[in-house]
């Protein structure tokens, strides 16, 4: 199943924040959007996702999305969004409840769900007595659970320290590897998007356009190893000089405001 | 300075960094509160068994205790409590359902929405005792006016909390709900309900005394029995024991309440 920006423009009463964007996620295609502050990624994430209506142009998917697919597109949120009263194995749950599934089949998920993230100590512990990592973890368990083609990713690391991110990182790669998923990931992060996209959206400042289309030349799996460092840190340095100037710009905005 | 083993070297300029970060968190002792309790209500008995004052204007406590378990004895006491009891527990009753359901309307639609908070507005600051001779015209002077007194007064607080609690549910919560197409009434049962139980708790600790107030200015206007009557009866008597054990039984009231309120909001609130 293919996910396409079909000419997608969006605007918060008089203040414009994206252009005419367009682009393909094809199946199992992990693409990064990233650009300077305010420009608009996360806004065009919920647009993809159907959580907000574009101004003009519209989100659309091309293909079948996998039979056993309950949810095609499914949303990691940069805050986690756990239900605080919830325990782990129940917010994990929580989007199966509605499902035509079985009690025996929504266990089968969420145990397979908690295992692949490594929570299956910790189904009966609230959020809040979790770090911010493990939280993320069931975030990402609670997406895993039902099944998704396209893992629609928005900042999920951005409120995690350095350690973390890192740890969380090889998560995605791990869970990225076979192809099955594919995924849109909005970050700020260079160095986030050059370890784990196909291809990279570069946009612009708001009003965000696309500048530019960077394809990453490596295989996730080459990208770990050592020799790789030097390419993706050039990549990086390429897509900085692109949105270095607007990022200044955007930042003195952002403070006048 | 540190020497090159890191050990602290000390010489005459060397002096410790002043502690500054002292206070403002007040820590309250477990027995402290009670103590003090039981201080004053000692000083109290001591100044009435010294005849320092007049027992007609405020008995000493064992005067009270005595008038409460001769209340006790006689039955009086149950027929007042159980009067102020029976419209405390319907009024609130009534008022908190009807709270609660125009609360949730009024969080979960637009039009609820406008219409609601303009009526709640216009209709929240009227003392509701005030509505009474009203209500008894229209009922009658049985125990449904005072009835539908405490659950007016209930109401419109209880209404007021529950669609702030609403509002208050994160958005961030409903919007994780839609994006796994959780459907609207599954979303207010699973999301906005928990979402809202804090505020909606914390609305019952305050409509709990809001019917308490009203159950007794009720009964000093009309009633035979009740608390509030007896308060009333007993002062107009001079009998200040017998006052004073009525105001001793509300405050009790009142103080069980809340306990009960408290547990369940350990029990339910747990996950905070």
């Amino acid at each position: 199943m293919d996910l396409i920006a079909n000419h997608i423009s969006h605007r918060f009463g008089d203040l414009a924040v994206l252009d005419d964007v367009s682009f393909t996620v094809g199946a199992g295609e992990v693409v990064a959007i990233v650009g300077p502050s305010g420009c608009g990624k996360s806004t065009l994430l919920s647009i993809l996702g159907g959580l907000l209506q574009p101004t003009s142009g519209a989100p659309e998917l091309r293909g079948a999305p996998p039979a056993d697919s309950l949810n095609p597109l499914t949303f990691v949120f940069q805050d986690f969004a756990l239900l605080p009263w919830a325990t782990v194995e129940e917010n994990v749950e929580f989007p199966l409840l509605h499902t035509q599934l079985s009690a025996a089949e929504r266990r089968a998920l969420v145990e397979d769900a908690l295992r692949r993230t490594g929570l299956t100590d910790f189904r009966q512990t609230y959020p809040k007595q979790l770090s911010g990592g493990m939280r993320q973890r069931v975030g990402i368990s609670r997406a895993l659970a039902v099944r998704p083609a396209i893992l629609l990713m928005d900042e999920p690391l951005s409120a995690l320290d350095s350690q973390t991110r890192e740890l969380l990182m090889e998560d995605f790669v791990r869970l990225l590897a076979d192809g099955g998923m594919g995924a849109v990931y909005v970050t700020h992060n260079l160095e986030e998007a050059a370890r784990l996209a196909d291809r990279i959206v570069v946009l612009s400042r708001r009003p965000g356009r696309i500048r530019e289309l960077v394809a990453v030349p490596m295989t996730r799996a080459e990208r770990g190893e050592v020799a790789a460092r030097e390419k993706l840190l050039a990549l990086q340095n390429q897509i900085w000089s692109l949105i270095r100037d607007e990022a200044i710009d955007a930042e003195r905005e952002v403070q006048h405001a | 300075m540190l020497d090159r083993a890191g050990t602290p070297v000390k010489d005459e300029t060397t002096r410790r960094v002043r502690f500054r970060g002292a206070g403002f968190v007040p820590a309250s002792s477990r027995f402290g509160g009670w103590i003090a309790l039981a201080l004053v209500i000692a000083l109290w008995q001591a100044a009435g068994s010294a005849r320092l004052v007049n027992p007609l204007f405020l008995p000493a406590p064992s005067a009270i205790v005595r008038a409460i378990y001769e209340l006790a004895m006689s039955g009086a006491l149950w027929q007042h409590l159980s009067a102020s009891l029976l419209r405390i527990g319907v009024g609130w009753l009534l008022g908190t359902v009807a709270g609660v359901v125009v609360g949730f309307a009024i969080g979960l639609s637009r039009l609820a929405r406008s219409v609601g908070i303009t009526f709640i507005s216009a209709l929240f600051p009227i003392p509701k005792i005030a509505l009474l001779p009203l209500l008894i015209l229209w009922l009658g002077i049985g125990e449904e006016p005072k009835i539908a007194t405490i659950a007016l007064g209930v109401f419109f607080s209880t209404a007021i909390s529950v669609y702030s609690g609403v509002d208050a549910v994160p958005r961030n919560l409903i919007r994780m709900a839609q994006s796994f197409n959780v459907p609207f009434a599954t979303i207010v049962r699973k999301v906005v309900w928990p979402g809202a139980l804090p505020a909606i708790l914390a609305g019952f600790r305050i409509t709990a005394s809001v019917a308490l107030l009203l159950v007794v200015s009720a009964e000093m206007i009309g009633a035979q029995y009740g608390i509030g009557a007896f308060v009333l009866q007993a002062g107009n008597l001079m009998q200040t024991d017998q006052l004073l054990a009525g105001v001793v039984i509300l405050s009790v009231f009142g103080l069980a309440v809340g306990k009960v309120i408290g547990w369940l909001e350990v029990r339910l609130l747990h996950w905070r």
